[in-house]
């Protein structure tokens, strides 16, 4: 492959044009993210007239300063940090038991178990019984529904199921079970430490998906100090009275903060999702890793 | 995407070999516990509470002390005037970003995987693969920003070509573009990445040895490309099929405005308001048991007709 053959016509038309439209798409996807930090730095009165596209004008910090001034933000940053080391250690360490003993053929009934598992995957009770049973178990208003809720995905437990069915052999499980390893043993001294990849997948996997989550604590939490970053950003971003908690009480200030409500949007929407965005690349490799383990699986 | 176990091995044991291998192996057992903990309160549980949308639902009597009430809610809900508005908003814009969604990150990683430079392969993978980190939260408000009718750059960039600014977020003819167009921006590239392993898999001296015998590039394609994803194809497309009727309450919900809700509310937005903001829990449920029914069933439905047709199923 790495040999240049001479192209045809048809194929340079083909390669001038996909590369092409690759640019264009990469285009379309970074200006969006471009235009969100550079508004952020610009003046409110020009990010109100939408007056600048490609540099930011009349550069300030107004914005961030606004920012760093407000609790709230900073509260429910905490709650999410909290949410999600919590949940991810959580939903890693039961995700990766039940994947292990899921791959061990000596688990009786695991054809059942599995099935009641998967059907899950399909069908559900629905929001309202869902509503009942975690009221009913007075899991409202707390914390560790945050925590818990969505850190266990099934289809995490099967791609570490196949993960471990695929890459530790059998043979060397037997031999050191002859040897009088127990299922305890075996686990943390043989398959954990072979597993660090797939685990970091994982991880990541359930991270992620817990900073993004806002539906459980939409409908759970309405304690605000207990709620997460993604509430409070739609608050600020999507709903009328986006400016209510940062005004202060002073009229005028309450109008000059008035005029920097797009400012502030854009500089918040930097502050939530920059870590996020600076941290994936290095952990790219992991993601793709994980997806493809879930497409070979049988 | 899961094989049959073979369970036979079991007939073969005795009950006390059962209890034996039990007893040796607690262990794996107690490592599902915690899942099996899960599913059970958060899937199962449920599932039992589902009788509330056959019943009259009262607090105070609790799920199964409140009295039958049989398929009346199901009926209030057919016979409401807007179930097909409901109905149609549901299947319209699942159709849709299906449509849109599909194909795209197919055509990304067939590009993608035919750059050869691997600097810029990361490059544009990295690119492509950012917006999925984006909250939709964070998403949605970027919209409402960018296309806002005062300050959006969209409506900008539309002044200075000499239009008429137009309010995108709040108009039922743009909420449909809008919700899917920016769901193929967020996730096309991550779509992308499972085609690209299937990609990695094909042998290049396929190529080689087709190229020798004069077949272009897109003869490639057509011929050894597409048929090396066409199985990981077919499970996504079941996948997707399995979820028509559900369409993600997420970002739905936010998108949502006094403007656009003749077409933005759907049967799962439309379930929350009912249940959590009206307190209409039988209701309410009848009508998300309709919903996850209608889908269960189509997914059992495409899962067969796959199996027979390409060979490829779920199950």
């Amino acid at each position: 492959m790495k040999k240049k053959m001479k192209m045809g016509t048809g194929d340079k038309i083909f390669y001038v044009l996909t590369r092409g439209l690759l640019a264009a798409f990469l285009v379309i996807v970074l200006y969006p993210i471009y235009f969100v930090v550079i508004a952020s730095f610009s003046d409110p009165t020009y990010v109100n007239s939408g007056e600048f596209l490609f540099f930011p004008k009349g550069f300030t910090m107004l914005g961030y300063s606004q920012i760093f001034k407000t609790a709230r933000i900073w509260i429910s940053y905490a709650n999410t940090l909290i949410y999600v080391t919590c949940g991810t250690l959580l939903g890693l360490a039961a995700s990766v038991m039940a994947g292990y003993a899921l791959s061990q053929k000596k688990l009786l009934g695991k054809s059942v178990i599995m099935g009641l598992l998967v059907f899950t995957m399909y069908f559900g009770g629905g929001l309202i019984p869902t509503y009942l049973v975690v009221k009913g178990i007075h899991l409202t208003n707390t914390r560790t529904l945050l925590i818990i809720m969505g850190s266990i995905s099934i289809y995490n437990i099967i791609l570490i199921r196949s993960f471990f069915v695929s890459t530790l052999p059998q043979e060397l499980q037997d031999a050191a079970f002859i040897d009088g390893c127990g299922n305890g043993q075996y686990f943390f001294k043989v398959a954990l430490p072979l597993s660090k990849a797939i685990l970091a997948v994982i991880g990541l996997y359930i991270a992620v998906a817990h900073w993004n989550s806002y539906f459980s604590a939409l409908i759970y939490v309405t304690d605000r100090a207990k709620q997460p970053l993604q509430l409070y950003l739609r608050e600020v971003l999507l709903m009328a009275q986006s400016t209510s908690d940062l005004m202060e009480v002073d009229p005028q200030a309450a109008a000059q903060l008035n005029r920097m409500v797009e400012v502030i949007k854009y500089g918040i929407i930097v502050v939530s999702t920059v870590p996020i965005i600076c941290v994936y690349p290095f952990l790219q490799k992991y993601f793709v890793k994980g997806v493809m383990i879930g497409s070979v699986k049988g | 995407m899961k094989k049959k176990e073979s369970g036979a091995r079991t007939d073969s044991l005795t009950l006390s070999k059962i209890r034996k291998s039990v007893k040796d192996n607690w262990v794996l057992y107690l490592f599902l516990l915690p899942t099996l903990i899960y599913v059970g309160i958060f899937s199962y549980a449920p599932m039992y509470g589902i009788q509330v949308a056959f019943k009259d639902f009262v607090p105070s009597k609790g799920i199964w002390g409140s009295p039958w009430a049989g398929g009346k809610y199901f009926e209030q809900f057919f016979q409401s005037p807007r179930f097909w508005d409901y109905v149609k908003n549901t299947l319209g814009l699942s159709l849709y970003s299906l449509a849109a969604g599909f194909p795209i990150p197919v055509v990304l990683a067939l590009v993608l995987n035919d750059i050869r430079s691997t600097k810029m392969k990361k490059f544009a993978q990295t690119v492509s693969y950012m917006p999925h980190f984006i909250s939709i939260v964070v998403l949605v408000g970027m919209m409402s920003s960018f296309f806002s009718p005062q300050s959006g750059f969209v409506n900008t960039l539309i002044k200075a070509l000499g239009g008429d600014s137009v309010y995108f977020m709040g108009s039922a003819k743009w909420f449909r573009h809008m919700y899917v167009w920016s769901g193929v921006w967020q996730n096309a590239g991550w779509g992308s990445i499972i085609y690209l392993a299937a990609l990695t898999g094909v042998s290049p001296e396929l190529h080689e040895s087709a190229m020798i015998d004069g077949a272009n590039k897109l003869q490639r394609i057509r011929h050894i490309d597409l048929p090396a994803i066409m199985p990981t194809m077919a499970i996504l497309l079941i996948l997707n099929c399995g979820s028509i009727m559900s369409v993600g309450f997420d970002k739905v919900y936010l998108m949502q405005n006094d403007l656009n809700l003749g077409v933005s509310e759907v049967i799962s937005t439309y379930t929350y308001k009912v249940g959590l903001l009206q307190k209409n829990y039988s209701y309410s449920s009848a009508i998300g048991l309709f919903n996850n029914g209608i889908n269960f069933v189509i997914l059992v439905a495409v899962n067969k007709i796959s199996g027979k047709l390409s060979g490829t199923s779920l199950w």
